[in-house]
């Protein structure tokens, strides 16, 4: 749970119930880009392949918190604008030589929407 | 108390010289000055004399001081004149022109004149040089000498010293065939052995001039006007039709002679300077002899100047001169000489220590005694002459390792072997690679050194270590090194390199990256040559190109430099670092308005708003109203300039000017590594302009030196002189022309540094300066429509490329 920037005790967010949230349309994210979502638990990215998969990651690379939304994405890949390390999306590991990883986030699509899956304490809903 | 009465005899560089350092020390309160001189001009550098018989520097150049620096300076100049007599019992002295005057101290420096040997012809019957003969030694004998070389086709210069030699460097570019005729046994004398004579010879034939040594001139021929050749003692002659006089100098000393001084070569001084028979009279200079020797180099001059100042100002009267050891560095026909002290051992203990590559003219021989320089050639390979120079003056002790004299072999740092670097020394700073981690990943199989950079990321951050990195690549294979063929490509990703992979993209009509992947790389996208191909599709295509965003580093999605925190920086144009007081206003109030944490002057002279968040770029745009400074991608980045001639007194063409028309041109022309420019406007070179990507220097007469390849960043490297040119346009054109070369040839991130290296200079010269391909038209062709099709980026702050291209953010409901 490295580097998580969040004001609520973990314990509150591990224990509290998994809520889908919906966070607008795939449309909304260009193919091959990304926006975010400001949640508790930092920003997250919203990621869009080519192939319009659709991946939640924490938006902070685990080499030096580099914004990884901003990005180019490559296949089901980014690699982060600061130092070039490439985080896997589906996992959020670092590949290659570089090793440590990301939190992840589900992702559900139904009609071009997005709900992500995000376990939020009553007050934050 | 009234101010004293300081009389000058003599306004060449000694007594002008000596005049500045009693200025410096306040003398304008303490004396009236007054000087005669016998040339009817301000004083100049003698020592330049060879570059205005040569042609590179007018005369007007080489003066020191002009007729305006008297005047400010309230110093009574009588020029043209020389002073006759001294009456040291009334303490006045006399012009040839009756101008009579008083003085409480007077300084003699007359300094010397050429010596004309005793040759039969060599003077008319008035006793003067005959029409055809001339001395080398003040600017009215450089006209002569010109004037005459233009109609001559054959001119002898007598005297094969360093004078001599360089009277025979100018008259070759005026165009007659020159000949050398030296008493001696080899040039030089003062200076040189033997060997380092021969040496020398033999680069002045290479370069036209024929050298006669061993022969003593002992008549000038003449057919009553004009010349007609010279004789020699051993019978044979020589046919020329004009002849430059350079045996020497002989101290002008007759003055001191008539006043009633003592006077041996020169006149006799004391260590203040003073003659031996007169306080208040003083001598500096050539015409000055001390403790018996007569110098005729400057840097004693210096020396006595300032001791004579010190002491007639009162501001040190224990100064005192204790003699010069003699050191000079000089250039002869273009080969680099440094000497100093004895040429041969003269005692039995002396060492030599000595080195000789003729092939290279390269010579070098030092004299030791007792562990001390006592004398020393260099010739062709001077490095080292700053210190042994320096070691020579003080007398220090040498190192026990001799060989450390001629060359540098490094510091100790420098000396250790792969082999004894330990596997922890860490070789990448960037990502902390040990030399054990790449020799690792050798032993696992890597071959190549690109290979192992992948692997361990050693060499991608800022690339300074990617030689040490190859060399160790290489002693850990063995000879099973590999090279990777991607290192000949434009890009990794597609196997082509540069001019053959823009001849398949135009074949092909290929207009976005993903169409040059699926065509010319078998479908295998790679990421990392992605934004390399989005700038050689858009130089191709221009306004045709397909942009794919999703291609492009985010830098070139957001017109600004990413920050560590995810934050842009935004720089505005500023051609020439130069700005209007209403633009300085709006950067202030963009900076308050959007909370700006942080407003910097970058090194390329603008005004960087540090810390802008992607959605604030547009309003901050819209704000400025300033077009977009393109500090941020791969691309002409900016043009630095110094002030130029507006303002600076030193400035010998109007680098700001010429900054803001490059600037003008070339903004936002994205090319393969960044083109990072200054302009400056004399060789001082205040805006950096030898070590940027181009760099264009002013060197007087409207004319521009053009470097390319220049760096100051991780890599450093002097920029290589391409070409002169005569004006503005020609250097906007032929650096356009470089610069679309450039795009065309280079590797992606190759910046020019390493381009220059590789292509070398001959190829580029005569591409781009006498466009030996015939390629020059379309080169600038393609440039102009590149030029033609710049938008400005910043305009996409009203018109985004993509939805949401400023909105980060997905608000959650």
């Amino acid at each position: 749970m490295d580097g998580i920037t969040s004001n609520l005790p973990d314990t509150a967010l591990v224990t509290a119930e998994l809520a889908w949230i919906e966070v607008g349309r795939v449309s909304d994210i260009p193919p091959a880009g990304a926006r975010v979502v400001q949640s508790p638990h930092g920003d997250i990215a919203i990621f869009r392949t080519a192939e319009d998969e659709v991946f939640a990651i924490r938006n902070r690379c685990p080499h030096l918190g580099g914004p990884l939304s901003e990005g180019i994405v490559h296949g089901a890949r980014v690699t982060c604008p600061l130092h070039n390390w490439v985080i896997d999306l589906a996992s959020g590991g670092a590949t290659g030589p570089d090793t440590g990883c990301t939190g992840t986030f589900p992702v559900q699509v139904e009609d071009g929407s997005i709900r992500l899956g995000l376990r939020l304490p009553v007050s934050a809903v | 108390m009234g101010k004293r009465k300081l009389v000058v005899i003599g306004n060449g560089m000694a007594g002008a010289r000596a005049v500045e350092e009693v200025l410096a020390r306040g003398g304008a309160d303490m004396f009236d000055i007054t000087m005669f001189g016998d040339e009817r001009y301000g004083n100049y550098n003698r020592i330049l004399l060879s570059n205005v018989l040569n042609g590179s520097q007018d005369p007007a150049e080489i003066v020191m001081n002009p007729l305006d620096w008297y005047a400010e300076n309230g110093i009574t100049l009588h020029s043209g004149a020389p002073v006759t007599d001294i009456d040291r019992a009334a303490k006045t002295v006399r012009s040839s022109a009756g101008v009579h005057v008083h003085y409480d101290y007077l300084l003699i420096a007359t300094g010397s004149r050429a010596f004309i040997p005793p040759v039969e012809g060599m003077t008319g019957p008035d006793g003067k040089l005959r029409n055809g003969v001339f001395a080398f030694r003040t600017l009215d004998d450089c006209d002569g000498i010109i004037a005459h070389a233009k109609k001559s086709t054959q001119a002898a210069v007598i005297g094969g010293g360093l004078l001599g030699l360089e009277a025979a460097r100018g008259l070759i570019n005026h165009g007659c065939a020159v000949h050398v005729i030296h008493i001696g046994n080899h040039l030089m004398e003062q200076q040189l052995d033997g060997p380092a004579g021969a040496m020398l010879r033999a680069s002045m034939e290479a370069m036209g001039v024929t050298v006669h040594l061993k022969k003593a001139t002992t008549a000038v021929t003449h057919d009553g006007e004009k010349i007609t050749g010279l004789a020699f003692k051993d019978g044979t002659t020589l046919d020329c039709d004009m002849v430059v006089v350079s045996a020497g100098i002989r101290p002008n000393a007759e003055i001191g002679l008539r006043a009633g001084l003592t006077v041996e070569r020169a006149i006799v001084v004391d260590d203040k300077m003073r003659s031996v028979d007169d306080s208040t009279v003083y001598v500096v200079g050539e015409c000055a002899q001390h403790r018996g020797r007569v110098y005729g180099l400057v840097a004693p001059l210096w020396d006595q100047a300032k001791v004579f100042a010190e002491n007639i100002t009162g501001r040190n009267r224990d100064a005192a001169y204790h003699g010069s050891k003699l050191a000079t560095k000089l250039k002869v026909m273009g080969v680099e000489v440094a000497a100093m002290g004895i040429t041969e051992p003269v005692e039995e203990r002396d060492e030599v220590v000595q080195f000789t590559e003729p092939k290279r003219g390269t010579y070098k021989k030092l004299i030791v005694r007792d562990g001390r320089l006592v004398g020393g050639i260099l010739m062709g390979d001077i490095s080292k002459a700053a210190y042994l120079m320096q070691a020579f003056d003080r007398d220090t002790p040498l190192p026990e390792e001799r060989l450390s004299l001629l060359f540098d072999i490094g510091a100790p740092a420098e000396k250790v072997t792969l082999d004894e670097m330990p596997d922890e020394a860490q070789v990448c700073n960037c990502n902390g690679v040990t030399k054990g981690a790449i020799g690792a990943c050798v032993a696992g199989g890597m071959k190549s050194a690109l290979a192992v950079m992948k692997a361990t990321r050693g060499g991608m951050g800022c690339g300074s270590c990617k030689g040490l990195i190859n060399e160790l690549v290489e002693f850990y294979a063995g000879g099973e090194v590999e090279e990777d063929p991607s290192i000949h490509y434009y890009v990794p990703g597609v196997p082509l390199p540069t001019d053959e992979l823009i001849d398949a993209i135009k074949i092909n009509g290929l207009k976005s990256v993903s169409s040059v992947f699926k065509v010319l790389a078998g479908g295998k996208e790679d990421p990392g040559s992605k934004p390399g191909l989005a700038v050689l599709l858009s130089m191709i295509w221009k306004s045709e190109y397909e942009d794919e965003r999703d291609a492009k580093f985010i830098n070139d999605r957001m017109h600004g430099n990413i920050q560590k925190d995810g934050t842009f920086s935004v720089i505005p144009e500023m051609p020439g670092g130069v700005c209007t007081p209403d633009e300085l206003k709006r950067i202030a109030d963009v900076a308050v308005k959007y909370n700006v944490p942080l407003v910097k002057l970058t090194g390329g002279q603008r005004i960087d708003l540090v810390g802008v968040p992607r959605d604030d770029l547009p309003g901050v745009w819209r704000d400025l109203g300033m077009p977009a400074g393109h500090a941020w991608g791969k691309s002409y980045r900016t043009c630095k300039s110094c002030i130029g001639t507006d303002y600076c007194r030193f400035g010998l063409g109007d680098s700001m000017a010429l900054a803001t028309k490059i600037e003008n041109r070339f903004r936002g022309i994205d090319s393969p590594g960044k083109l990072k420019l200054a302009t400056a406007g004399c060789p001082r070179n205040c805006s950096e302009a030898y070590v940027k990507d181009i760099g264009a220097v002013a060197i007087g007469d409207g004319k521009w030196e053009i470097y390319i390849g220049g760096a100051a960043g991780a890599h450093i490297r002097k920029g290589d002189l391409l070409c002169v040119v005569g004006s503005h346009d020609e250097a906007l054109s032929v650096m356009g022309r470089f610069i679309q070369y450039y795009r065309e040839t280079a590797k992606w991130k190759e910046r020019t540094y390493a381009y220059v290296e590789r292509v070398g200079m001959a190829k580029l010269k005569s591409i781009v300066v006498d466009d030996s391909d015939g390629i020059g038209a379309r080169l600038d062709r393609s440039l102009q429509e590149s030029i033609d099709a710049y938008v400005d980026p910043w305009l996409e702050r009203d018109a985004p490329a993509t939805s949401h291209q400023f909105s980060s953010l997905i608000p959650v409901p």
